[in-house]
């Protein structure tokens, strides 16, 4: 299963060195992602998961401190230079954002920023970048195509814009698809639309998909795997119904209680007390543990490293391994 | 002198005077229309039908909550009952008496107050948070020392020791943390309605689980009634007595929640509850409920406004707009299936007099 993994992160730290403290927003994530696999990190702000796909794309600002190792696609991500950096984004790994309103260009068509992303790639002709960025469009089945690719980004809706995004991150033919939370800001009919358009995409192209998003809902509709994210470490990892049906990190369980749904005919909710710790000052130990209800004296002292647990799955707990 | 018609009892504090089976707020007719920039000249003036007559109740002590997508005017709804914004027509009773009319805007203000989605942008960066919640009792005339006091008061039942956060500013503070003063200063004029627009949909997960309970022990406490819009129908399920399905600016559907959640009688509502992500990776959607997005409310389609988007739409949709009509005891629906001899071939047939 080890043998030839599309995304392979071993042991990586992220920290921010702006402000008066240091932030480690990442703190020693592994994770692997095999050739056709969905993976949704799962987490709630704050818990690194847009960091570590961030990380993926060497995303960060000047004077971030990545440590561990990247490789994606047999490529080592951390040794890449500027110009191996520009021909792997695009054409190896690509990402679609929260906002397309804010990752596509205003003064450009649609059109115009798909073909340049084609062209920047592959040096072939306009006319031929134009005919990609037309038969994309429809793949992502958007209505009157050869019209909307010369519409500018305000003049489409949320659910089309993010279509738009993804027929551009998948213009180079990719092997890896990062998805940064990308139905948050749409409604709910259009969400479940975009969901099945990723994961029908993601099965005819192969594609290796890491799916953030802070919704267990939206992970259990796309993806196979759950990575749950706390505080900038990787807390439980498992098959997607192995997660739901059988959580083992009181965190994760914690997260699938304080679901409305599970209220019924109760009239309050169950919920982890407090709040998650402050990134520039971690606790000692596990960093749930001033949360945890479970808590014993070695939680606080020492940190649980990813065990694992029951065959597929793994969990950073002293209480399960 | 003797008077032989009843007084109405002005001597009963504003929301007691009706009653408890009046409805606390009544929305008649309501009409807002937006103007659109940059069209008109020469040409017919272009408007977003942002709430194109709605009408409902809240009932005194319920929840009522507002589901819908974006752009079919829930905030709208929510900005005119706070008279944030002022209807192009129709009327709002509070406990009987017309808002503006028999009872003064300011009366009304102290009983109706609202609580926003962006926990920063609603409060002022530049105030300590004791002085944002004792802003408005100072307003309506409290003298600042006791205004302070209540302040604190607030602060402490929402769940925020005032020693430590009472001179905090906003930015000191975490969403969840705002979110709760923001409820804090909802509550300083002691109001009847709290309109929470929204209010929890940028908190995670954890963090909406406590204040959802807040919410509920608020409520029972000092015997408020909520008006909850959100997206999240999982959310509303829990929250609310009874909700409302609002589509492009009309009501779609409204009934109390067992009724819409397990009977729905609008094609819409069933497309947003088959919208909701499924729980259970073996059983996902294979088929989008709904296909594209809510059409423009600048020129919203004929007749229904849903018939675009409905899988049961027949030539008659297109013609006829279905009234909102009651359907059963607790449930009114806005569906021309519904109405007897409507023409739908779906309708039930049309009884015999």
């Amino acid at each position: 299963m080890q043998t030839a993994a599309m995304i392979d992160i071993r042991n990586l730290s992220v920290t921010f060195n702006r402000g008066r403290k240091p932030v480690k927003a990442v703190n020693g994530v592994s994770l692997s992602v095999q050739p056709g696999e969905v993976v949704a990190l799962l987490g709630e702000s704050g818990s690194g998961k847009s960091v570590t796909m961030r990380s993926l794309l060497r995303l960060h600002p000047k004077g971030t401190t990545i440590e561990g190792s990247m490789t994606v696609a047999g490529r080592d991500v951390t040794g890449l230079t500027a110009k191996d950096l520009g021909a792997f984004r695009g054409a190896v790994a690509s990402m679609v954002f929260q906002e397309p309103r804010l990752a596509l260009d205003p003064v450009y068509t649609l059109g115009r920023q798909i073909e340049e992303t084609i062209m920047r790639h592959e040096g072939i002709s306009r006319a031929q970048a134009a005919a990609r960025a037309l038969a994309l469009f429809q793949k992502v089945k958007i209505p009157s195509p050869e019209r909307r690719l010369q519409n500018y980004p305000h003049e489409m809706s949320g659910g089309m814009l993010q279509r738009s995004m993804i027929a551009m991150a998948l213009a180079c033919n990719p092997k890896v698809l990062l998805a940064d939370e990308p139905t948050t800001a749409l409604d709910a009919t259009v969400q479940i639309q975009i969901l099945l358009l990723i994961r029908d995409l993601q099965k005819e192209y192969g594609l290796s998909v890491i799916f953030v998003t802070h919704d267990i809902g939206v992970a259990a509709e796309v993806a196979d795997r759950i990575a749950v994210m706390y505080a900038g470490r990787i807390v439980e990892e498992g098959r997607v119904a192995d997660i739901i049906r059988e959580p083992r990190h009181p965190y994760t369980k914690g997260l699938l209680g304080a679901r409305v749904e599970l209220a019924h005919g109760r009239d309050r909710l169950i919920t982890i007390p407090g709040a998650p710790p402050d990134l520039a000052a971690m606790p000692p130990g596990c960093a749930f543990a001033p949360r945890c209800a479970q808590v014993s004296d070695l939680c606080r002292t020492e940190v649980p490293a990813l065990m694992p647990v029951g065959g597929t799955g793994s969990v950073a707990c002293v209480q399960c391994a | 002198m003797i008077s032989i018609v009843e007084e109405p009892a002005y001597d009963l504090p504003v929301g007691e005077r009706g009653g408890p089976a009046q409805p606390l707020i009544s929305a008649r007719g309501l009409i807002k229309h937006f103007p659109v920039k940059g069209s008109g000249f020469m040409k017919p003036k272009k408007v977003v039908r942002a709430v194109d007559g709605v009408d409902f109740d809240i009932l005194k002590g319920e929840t009522l909550g507002v589901v819908g997508e974006s752009g079919c005017g829930k905030s709208t709804t929510a900005r005119l009952l706070m008279q944030l914004i002022l209807p192009d027509r129709g009327d709002i009773l509070f406990d009987g008496e017309t808002v503006g009319g028999a009872l003064p805007l300011s009366d009304y203000r102290r009983q109706v107050q609202m609580v926003f989605q962006d926990s920063y942008a609603s409060l002022n960066p530049r105030l300590t948070i004791e002085e944002s919640i004792a802003f408005a009792p100072r307003v309506h005339g409290i003298a600042a020392g006791r205004a302070i006091t209540r302040a604190h008061d607030l602060l402490h039942r929402v769940g925020l020791e005032p020693s430590r956060f009472a001179g905090r500013y906003p930015h000191e503070l975490s969403g969840g943390q705002r979110q709760r003063v923001n409820i804090a200063r909802a509550l300083a004029l002691e109001p009847r309605l709290i309109i929470l627009d929204e209010a929890v949909s940028a908190l995670d997960k954890s963090v909406e689980a406590q204040v959802l309970n807040l919410l509920l022990d608020l409520k029972r406490d000092f015997g408020l009634t909520y008006l909850f819009i959100s997206h999240d129908l999982n959310v509303v399920r829990f929250m609310c007595d009874r909700v409302m399905v609002m589509y492009l600016g009309k009501v779609a559907e409204i009934g109390s929640r067992d009724a819409i959640f397990e009977n729905t009688r609008h094609p819409y509502s069933a497309a947003l509850l088959a919208s909701m992500p499924k729980m259970d990776p073996s059983e996902r959607t294979l088929e989008p409920p709904l296909s594209g997005d809510p059409p423009n409310p600048i020129d919203p389609p004929s007749g229904c406004r849903f018939h675009t988007r409905c899988s049961f739409a027949e030539s008659i949709c297109s013609e006829n707009l279905p009234p909102l009509a009651s359907v059963s005891e607790s449930q009114s629906a806005a569906c021309l299936m519904s109405v007897p001899g409507s023409r739908h071939s779906r309708a039930p047939a049309l009884m015999e007099a």
